[in-house]
């Protein structure tokens, strides 16, 4: 049996990757929120877009968020084994080569954007690649080992897909799009900080400068505070800007306030048992905020065409 | 005659590398049906309606 010892030596049998591994490099997971707010983005665009376009949109959209996971996994494999969250992902578990990964990576990138492109638009095919470059590359390879700020910029590669599922659409990049980039951008580091707060231990040994093991869990908590509090601000702006009616508003007020309730909950926990509770506990409401944030966007949008609401 | 004997290892990773072989086989297929769905799609309406020559 043939062994491949690859450069950071991690040694996978070579063909010994089974479909589950290749589709575990994608991850599926990071992958359905992309995909759930791509749509939203493409549903809530103004204009029409034929539906075999559409879902072939979507897909090169999530094939292209998965080949910047595998871009990750390959570039990231030294410190994915060292934390027990990612030590099983398919490099450090030794069951696909970086090699492997690598090829992964670029093919379904440059397939995503080829076809994304040829499908819709060159906007929105820009934006892909613009999105898998910035995670791959700015987040990945230089941001997340040398700055506490890494996923506040890096964030931003998370919160481009409805910004191209709009595009796809609309061929253009405007404001109300602009609006929900920003809302994902600004959630990221409440659910990043919060996840970071329970699991410090994991990214201290790893050597990821995370903002709890730079400058400590009071500044974190004060950080995922404040960030709280602009992040239920600026989900008031479809509002605001008229892209979205009461109904909608209503489901912001009630979610952002728990959201906020929680934040200001951790930022006043003292011993560090109900730190870590209060900490999962706003990762765990974070996952749920976004999609009922984008869900009501969709739902409002529905009901005011259909003349349900005004 | 009695059938070769196969290293259990060797007979488990032929069993992985054929269903690889399925999984490509499937995306390749969806590739096809994809750029052939977008033609169809990027031609109009008027892709099936025969005109005189």
């Amino acid at each position: 049996m043939a062994f491949v010892d690859d450069s950071k030596g991690y040694i996978a049998t070579a063909g010994g990757a089974r479909v589950e591994d290749y589709v575990a490099l994608l991850k599926p997971r990071v992958m359905s929120l992309v995909v759930f707010t791509a749509i939203i983005g493409l549903l809530l665009a103004p204009g029409g877009i034929n539906p075999v376009v559409a879902i072939i949109a979507i897909l090169c959209i999530a094939i292209g968020a998965g080949g910047s996971g595998a871009l990750n996994m390959w570039y990231d494999a030294d410190i994915d084994a060292i934390m027990s969250r990612t030590a099983n992902r398919p490099i450090p578990a030794g069951r696909v080569t970086r090699g492997e990964a690598l090829a992964v990576g670029i093919i379904c990138s440059g397939f995503s954007v080829a076809i994304l492109g040829l499908a819709t638009n060159w906007v929105a095919a820009a934006l892909l690649a613009f999105t898998i470059f910035f995670y791959a590359v700015v987040y990945t390879m230089w941001l997340k080992r040398s700055t506490p700020q890494n996923i506040v910029i890096g964030g931003a590669a998370g919160a481009f897909p409805p910004m191209i599922g709009w595009a796809a659409v609309t061929g253009d990049i405007t404001l109300p799009s602009i609006v929900l980039f920003l809302i994902i951008f600004l959630w990221t580091p409440p659910h990043f900080w919060a996840l970071a707060l329970y699991k410090q231990g994991d990214y201290g040994a790893a050597g990821i400068p995370m903002l709890p093991n730079v400058a400590g869990e009071s500044a974190t908590k004060f950080q995922i505070l404040l960030y709280s509090i602009i992040l239920v601000g600026t989900t008031f702006l479809p509002s605001a800007l008229h892209q979205a009616g009461w109904l909608y508003t209503v489901i912001a007020a009630m979610t952002g306030t728990s959201f906020v309730y929680l934040a200001a909950r951790l930022y006043r926990s003292h011993d560090n048992l109900t730190m870590k509770k209060v900490a999962r506990a706003l990762f765990t409401y974070s996952l749920s905020y976004l999609a009922v944030i984008f869900f009501a966007l969709l739902v409002d949008h529905v009901a005011l065409l259909a003349g349900w609401i005004k | 005659m009695s059938s070769p004997i196969v290293p259990q290892d060797d007979e488990a990773r032929r069993r992985r590398q054929r269903r690889n072989n399925i999984a490509l086989g499937i995306v390749l297929a969806a590739l096809v049906a994809i750029f052939y769905m977008l033609t169809i799609v990027k031609m109009g309406p008027n892709v099936f309606t025969q005109r005189d020559l």
